[in-house]
């Protein structure tokens, strides 16, 4: 039985209210910090997927997205190595289409199916840009969703697809295009999204002798808010009772992962039997029905989707939200001062495995954790006598920290604590996610791969310090 | 093995006005420096068997000093140890004539840092490392040591601040009657707690100048000293380490302290046979690139018991009339911190006080003076130099 074994949300902390774009607007929209990009949000959605399972039983990662950072460079390497999954891996990217979650999602259950791969990550995210004052700035939110799918420990069995290809130009984005383009509204919701995802859905509803009322609930892409309704009704299913709702007002449009955040969302809440309907779309869409085992009510999804809906920092401040995205700067990338963002690409790659994986030394000797990784130990001095660790699902407590209010115009201010992690090492990083007011010494705080800044032509990573945001402070 | 004490004496050494010196280059600094040393001792340039040239950033090696005083074709060596690089200078001048190799040596340091788009920040290190971590301007580090020491001796962040300043208001005292020094202004506790916040708890006036200035210092031995003069002043102990990153590796270090400081003073001390610092120290140059580390320096080098600094502070003890003046010219506070001249600055500062010759600085009957360099952070490297009187 091939199937969604467990899943991870991830919706940034920071909310951007709609009033502040437009008075009078309602609702909110989940927005990426300005260290935020759609590999690091596939990385925090992938390690809330994993949760403590073992990460070496990982045969493939497939990442999904419209905004990689790269057009040349896959994505979805950089993840595997942020989530410190084995070497031995298939990756793949699925690009240039809102339907590439789905896509994902088809190929893994394929692979599973087909005994080529035993455990899949599929994770997709999006940080999707419409031009200020458009309809899709108003829309467009954004976070990332991972499955990991498999076929034993099932929580919700596929049972049947059904796929079609379209090509229509209704949303599109040229390789020299910053903000998403459409056509018309009303073609592009009638012709596109509408009739290709209904056919879908009745492919897939014939091919299974199936019904609308064979479903508890049914999840689409969603455009918008109202389109998914008018899509339920068209097929026959009962908006109010069984479409799953869509998460525009308070998340928004993520793009790519919307349907996996729709579909976790209804996982979350759903009991063993029920069936669900999963609809994508984007150049045509791809249908999914999926059973409920009886599994899911061990998945604990504490650090969930809802849980993440909830743990969060409202902005009423369209400005910050326009600084994050580089509109207020003109080095529209740059977050620290010049000389703080340069580095060597040798470097970074001869310290790969502690600035993607996130590994300190374990002195074998004396038992001393060092962060980075270090040959000679500082306790014993024992030379090249230690074991990697990883160190990012590990939590810490702030000794002390400084907050620099001049080295940066948008992390301002820049907020340094020096961490003792749980288990032993110290190390000094930058914090996101936090309210400079509340951060304190002996604070306690977890670890996030995120984004530090563009220099030489190329994005810089490594892991930071935030707030714990849900559970155990 | 012997130590330093008493084999090396310095007769002669100058130092530049610090500050924006936006018409003066490198060259006009070790210039300006070293003739003032050469006039003071009435050595010249000719009489140089060899010397040291330290600096961070301005001067790749000894031909940058050569160049511009013209030195032929004797031995030069750029040394460079962070903001101890002037210190260094001195050090590796001093050993070899303790070491009988040379007889008449100079020793200068030299930064010219506001050629540099925004002074210290716009530095470029050799590329060593990915530098994916933070790299942040020191004062982060010195803020972090704030914080904490505020934490551990029950101090609020505001009361801690009031300490701070009381620090920052002596040295801006003492600098307005420095003619070199970079700042000259008399300022107030409520100025230095009102500035603009630059890493916090620190502030504007928490921070240290970001100058441009050379010093340079004449060293020999004792006898030939003797002969030449009776104003010059004798090295009596020098102390130097290196740490390895112990601020972040080990989770040991309680950001109130620093080992370097404490074992760079343990080193001098020994070789000066000074066993009571606050008793037997006259007065101090110490690196108070900013004020919490002038703080916590009060207890590193022995002054104030661990975690008394404030009594002291507010008891006025490093005040010119105080019972240990500390930055008797100012400090980098005020008279400025060129990274490789800070070093000879402050034993300018040691060598005038002991000779008489500080005007309305005099410090009565100093016989003992000591300096304090702290480089790098986190890894630092500190140096501590004690020079006393001949007589």
């Amino acid at each position: 039985m091939v199937g969604i074994v467990s899943f991870g949300a991830y919706v940034p902390f920071w909310r951007l209210s709609r009033e502040s774009i437009t008075p009078g607007a309602k609702g909110e929209k989940a927005i990426a910090h300005f260290d935020e990009d759609s590999i690091t949000m596939a990385v925090s959605a992938t390690l809330n997927c994993l949760g403590d399972r073992d990460r070496r039983s990982i045969d493939r990662l497939y990442f999904a997205s419209t905004t990689a950072p790269y057009k040349e460079k896959q994505a979805s390497s950089f993840v595997a190595a942020a989530c410190d999954l084995p070497r031995h891996l298939v990756t793949a990217d699925f690009s240039n289409s809102l339907k590439g979650a789905t896509a994902a999602l088809m190929s893994a259950s394929d692979a599973i199916g087909a005994k080529t791969a035993a455990k899949v990550i599929v994770t997709a995210a999006d940080s999707r840009l419409g031009a200020p004052g458009s309809e899709f700035e108003m829309n467009c939110g954004d976070g990332g969703a991972a499955l990991l799918l498999g076929d034993t420990d099932v929580v919700a069995a596929l049972e049947g697809s059904y796929s079609v290809s379209d090509q229509i130009m209704d949303v599109w984005r040229t390789q020299n295009d910053r903000f998403i383009r459409s056509w018309e509204t009303r073609f592009a919701i009638t012709e596109g999204y509408m009739k290709v995802t209904a056919e879908a859905v009745a492919g897939l509803l014939s091919q299974g002798n199936m019904s609308p009322k064979d479903f508890s609930k049914v999840v689409f892409y969603a455009p918008d808010q109202r389109s998914p309704m008018g899509l339920a009704k068209m097929l026959g299913f009962d908006p109010s009772t069984q479409l799953q709702d869509p998460l525009i007002g308070y998340i928004g449009n993520t793009g790519t992962p919307h349907v996996l955040l729709s579909l976790i969302a209804a996982l979350e809440q759903a009991q063993p039997g029920d069936r669900i309907l999963l609809a994508g779309y984007g150049d045509g869409s791809d249908a999914f029905a999926l059973q409920v085992t009886e599994a899911i009510k061990d998945l604990n999804h504490d650090k969930g989707l809802i849980a993440q809906v909830g743990a969060k920092k409202t902005l009423n401040d369209y400005r910050t939200y326009l600084l994050w995205r580089g509109f207020l700067n003109p080095d529209s990338e740059r977050v620290y001062v010049e000389t703080l963002e340069s580095t060597s690409v040798p470097a970074m790659w001869r310290e790969r495995n502690r600035i993607l994986n996130f590994h300190g030394s374990l002195c074998k000797n004396c038992g001393t954790v060092q962060v980075p990784p270090q040959r000679v130990c500082i306790s014993c001095q024992s030379k090249d006598q230690s074991d990697e660790v990883r160190m990012s699902d590990k939590k810490g407590t702030i000794f002390t920290f400084s907050m620099d209010a001049v080295s940066s115009k948008v992390d301002t201010p820049v907020v340094i604590p020096i961490v003792d992690f749980e288990g032993g090492g110290r190390g000094e990083f930058y914090m996101t996610d936090r309210i400079p007011e509340e951060v304190s010494i002996g604070m306690t705080v977890e670890m996030t791969f995120r984004k530090l800044f563009f220099a030489e032509g190329l994005y810089h990573y490594n892991w930071k310090a935030m707030p714990v945001r849900i559970g155990n402070k | 093995m012997g130590g330093i004490k008493d084999r090396v004496a310095v007769v002669g050494m100058g130092c530049t006005k610090f500050g924006e010196l936006w018409d003066k280059s490198p060259d006009d600094l070790a210039v300006d420096a070293c003739y003032e040393a050469f006039e003071d001792s009435g050595i010249g340039p000719k009489d140089i068997q060899a010397a040291w040239y330290g600096s961070v950033y301005s001067g790749g090696s000894g031909t940058a000093l050569a160049r511009p005083l013209k030195l032929e074709n004797i031995p030069i060596t750029r040394v460079e140890n962070i903001c101890c690089t002037g210190t260094e200078a001195l050090r590796n001048a001093a050993y070899s004539v303790a070491a009988g190799i040379h007889d008449i040596v100079l020793a200068c340091g030299v930064e010219k840092l506001k050629d540099h788009y925004g002074g210290f920040s716009s530095l470029h290190n050799p590329q060593d490392w990915s530098r994916v971590d933070p790299f942040l301007p020191p004062v982060n580090f010195f803020a972090k040591i704030a914080l904490r020491y505020f934490y551990r001796y029950g101090m609020t962040v505001e009361e801690g601040k009031r300490v701070l300043a009381k620090i920052a208001v002596k040295n801006h005292q003492n600098g307005a009657k420095n003619p070199k020094a970079h700042l000259r202004k008399v300022i107030t506790e409520e100025q230095v707690i009102k500035s603009p916040t630059i890493s916090y708890p620190l502030g504007l006036f928490d921070s240290c100048g970001l100058s441009d200035g050379g010093a340079a210092a004449i060293l020999t031995t004792p006898e030939i000293a003797r002969e030449m003069t009776s104003d010059y002043i004798l090295i009596k102990g020098i102390g130097l380490c290196c740490s390895p990153e112990q601020t972040v590796l080990g989770t040991e270090f309680d950001y109130t302290h620093l080992d370097e400081n404490v074992n760079s003073a343990r080193m001098a001390y020994k070789e000066a046979e000074i066993t009571d610092p606050r008793n037997e120290v006259d007065l101090a140059e110490v690196h108070d690139c900013f004020t919490s580390h002038e703080l916590i320096l009060y207890e590193d080098l022995g002054f104030s018991p661990r975690g008394r600094a404030r009594e002291d502070v507010e008891a006025g003890t490093f005040t010119l009339k105080g019972e240990l003046p500390v930055n008797s010219d100012g400090g980098l506070k005020c008279f400025g911190h060129p990274l490789g001249a800070s070093g000879l600055r402050m034993g300018y500062e040691i060598y005038n006080q002991l000779l008489e010759r500080a005007g309305e600085r005099q410090i009565s009957n100093a016989r003992i003076g000591l300096t304090h360099n702290l480089g790098g952070v986190p890894g630092p490297n500190c140096a501590v130099v004690i020079y006393g009187r001949h007589d």
